[in-house]
């Protein structure tokens, strides 16, 4: 061998520290990243950084706004975190959203106009089944017919897109409202209960806590839960268990799709309070990030919804002080998976730094 | 209602155009999953190609370079998907899905300062002979010669994986790397090769968009077509020749709604806006109902991880 400075050998073990490490190590190389990205643009990268991650959060008006973001990134994550640990790969969470957030806000504005504590629980409710019947279309197309579940799940999303600016163009759009692409605003008892005068925070962040807390019963303290890591550990090992795979593949599109229907209708009873054509900036692609970023483990996800929370309002205040395009955001959120997933080679191999070596002829 | 023969031709012209990028980046993809590599960043491809291909097209004034460039942005760019995929054994479909968020946000941000700028004219061949055949002309004279190019590609391709040594070696090592590799075959030099060529012809798919299809730059331009592409390479079972039929016809469903949007029916635009995806995944659910034929013809070591102990 000639000059070989390091070696690299397989580790037979995964150590659990680097395991959560490494993630921490991806957010260190996404700044230097951002940084260089920064200099070629023409400004000053520390000065930007800055602007990118600091700011928006230096007051409490910005951590309001930091959590109002990752209150739905969180909740969709959660539900991901079933699919990809079971090997089901649904990137459709965006067309999920939506589609529960069309199914809540249809039944918000049949309520309009009513009071009662009722309202706001029947629209979650149904805007959680929306998204649970959205997620069901890939997971039966998948079990019986075999189809690849990426590309359905990602097709319906476009096909949500359109079914919303149908509605909100259409047959839903405000009556008053001189014809804006926009339904009515919904009741007073239609919206989330706010947690603090002048913030945005809204009560929704208690519906993604709770999905996490149970989130991680479901996946640590039962059987369900150990079932749907087996087979993403290994399926064969899951059918000579005898598991039933296609229930199995149904019950986590159902999770993921429940979740992801929550946050669509979290997002419009939340902080938008109506129906429109961009009720959601991506959450339900970034949530991808999310999930993996926090390791698909519940607690590691919170950190993680809150990290990539902070590339949106960052790509938000870059936008008015730099100039730079929103979505700057989406750069960093690709950079910090790109190092994530790279990094993770330093768990399955160990990297020997063996010192300057003499060619040997 | 007069049957115009003419009018026919023109409209078989205008679906073969909007399946033009479809095949490019169809075509690119089945020679990298053939090596046993799974991109799914297609879209993210595409999109860097489009804006490459239009912010040199203004920057330099030269459709050649704005051509040649978006190819080589689109092959740059997959060399992360490459250099994680295969040398630091990255799961396919998560990096595949972090090059599309990621090209997606870069595209746009470098084109920020293109919005608005109108295209240039892209030349086009045999204009003089479009009219002079009825019904024929249209369709075979008067378009680009990426167009041509396009349509002569499935072929190519075709020939390349059955009739020579190099596609040969590129099926052997997406059948079975491990055995590949122990007859000597550099498993890592051809994926690279195949991905970078995947980029190549995703980021040429994307400059036809931005450059002849719809000569503009507008964020998210391409719409899908990078995962509609991904769904036609399932569609044709991995061959070349079935690429180019299925770009045809959602070609044609693309065009198709677009006549009926024209004529003003009374169906909700965005219902026929949604017809190309929901007849991807009907087409889908058809072909893949036959598992054993999808077996048969999927790359084996499709999407896994090759590692070679050294």
């Amino acid at each position: 061998m000639e000059g070989l400075l390091i070696k690299v050998e397989k580790r037979n073990d995964v150590s659990t520290s680097i395991y959560f490490l490494t993630p921490v190590l991806a957010i260190f190389l996404t700044l230097i990243g951002g940084a260089i990205i920064f200099y070629v643009l023409g400004f000053n990268p520390i000065e930007a950084l800055k602007f990118f991650f600091v700011t928006p959060i230096s007051d409490l008006y910005g951590l309001s706004e930091l959590l109002v973001k990752a209150t739905p990134l969180c909740l969709i994550a959660i539900g991901l975190s079933f699919c990809f640990k079971s090997n089901n790969w649904n990137i459709g969470a965006e067309g999920q959203l939506i589609f529960g957030g069309i199914v809540g806000g249809g039944v918000a504005l049949l309520f309009y106009g009513h009071d009662g504590f009722y309202v706001l629980p029947i629209i979650i409710l149904s805007g959680a089944i929306g998204g649970m019947i959205f997620a069901m279309i890939p997971a039966i197309l998948k079990t019986y017919f075999n189809t690849n579940e990426i590309l359905v799940s990602l097709m319906l999303v476009y096909v949500a897109k359109l079914l919303l600016d149908y509605l909100v163009v259409g047959p839903w759009s405000n009556p008053e409202g001189f014809n804006f692409p926009e339904t009515r605003q919904f009741s007073e008892s239609a919206r989330m209960p706010i947690l603090f005068d002048g913030l945005r925070i809204h009560a929704g962040i208690f519906i993604t806590l709770a999905t996490v807390f149970l989130s991680w019963l479901i996946l640590y303290k039962t059987y369900l839960g150990f079932q749907i890591k087996v087979s993403g550990l290994s399926l064969k090992t899951a059918k000579y268990a005898g598991y039933k795979g296609k229930t199995m593949i149904i019950i986590v599109f159902i999770i993921s799709g429940a979740c992801a229907g929550l946050a669509g209708v979290g997002e419009i009873t939340g902080p938008i309070g109506q129906l429109h054509r961009n009720i959601s900036p991506d959450y339900g692609f970034t949530a991808i990030i999310v999930a993996f970023l926090g390791r698909l483990n519940p607690v590691g996800i919170i950190f993680a919804s809150l990290v990539v929370a902070l590339t949106y309002l960052g790509a938000e205040t870059a936008q008015i002080f730099l100039q730079v395009p929103k979505y700057t955001g989406q750069v960093f959120q690709g950079m910090i998976l790109f190092f994530l997933l790279g990094s993770d080679y330093l768990l399955f191999f160990k990297i020997k730094f063996l010192g300057l070596r003499k060619n040997e002829l | 209602m007069s049957f115009d023969i003419n009018f026919i031709g023109i409209l078989i012209g205008a679906i073969m155009a909007s399946s033009v990028p479809l095949i490019l980046a169809a075509c690119g993809e089945l020679i990298t999953e053939r090596s046993g590599v799974l991109n799914l960043g297609v879209e993210g491809m595409m999109i860097i190609g489009a804006i490459s291909g239009f912010a040199l097209m203004v920057v330099t004034d030269n459709l050649f370079l704005a051509v040649m460039g978006s190819m080589l942005s689109g092959l740059i760019i997959s060399i992360i998907f490459a250099l994680l995929t295969q040398s630091l054994l990255t799961n396919h479909v998560a990096t595949g899905l972090a090059l599309t968020i990621f090209g997606i946000g870069m595209s746009a941000m470098i084109g920020k300062n293109f919005v608005g700028i109108p295209g240039k004219e892209f030349p086009l061949l045999f204009v003089n002979l479009k009219e002079s055949v009825p019904f024929f002309g249209p369709i075979i004279f008067g378009h680009s010669i990426i167009l041509y190019f396009a349509f002569l590609l499935p072929f190519l391709t075709n020939y390349f994986l059955k009739n020579t040594k190099v596609g040969l070696i590129v099926r052997a090592v997406g059948d079975s790397p491990t055995s590949a590799s122990n007859q000597g075959i550099n498993v890592l030099l051809v994926r690279y090769s195949c991905i970078l060529y995947g980029g190549a012809m995703c980021g040429l798919a994307g400059a036809y968009l931005s450059l002849i299809y719809t000569p503009q730059w507008i964020e998210n331009m391409t719409g899908g077509r990078g995962w509609i592409a991904l769904a036609l390479v399932v569609f044709a079972t991995w061959s070349p020749i079935k690429v180019l039929i299925g770009a045809l016809i959602f070609g044609g469903i693309t065009i198709l709604q677009l006549h009926m949007q024209a004529i003003g029916l009374r169906i909700p635009v965005q219902l026929l806006s949604a017809l190309p995806y929901i007849m991807t995944i009907i087409v889908l659910v058809v072909i893949s109902r036959d598992s054993r034929k999808i077996k048969l013809n999927t790359p084996t070591s499709l999407g896994q991880i090759f590692y070679k102990e050294k």
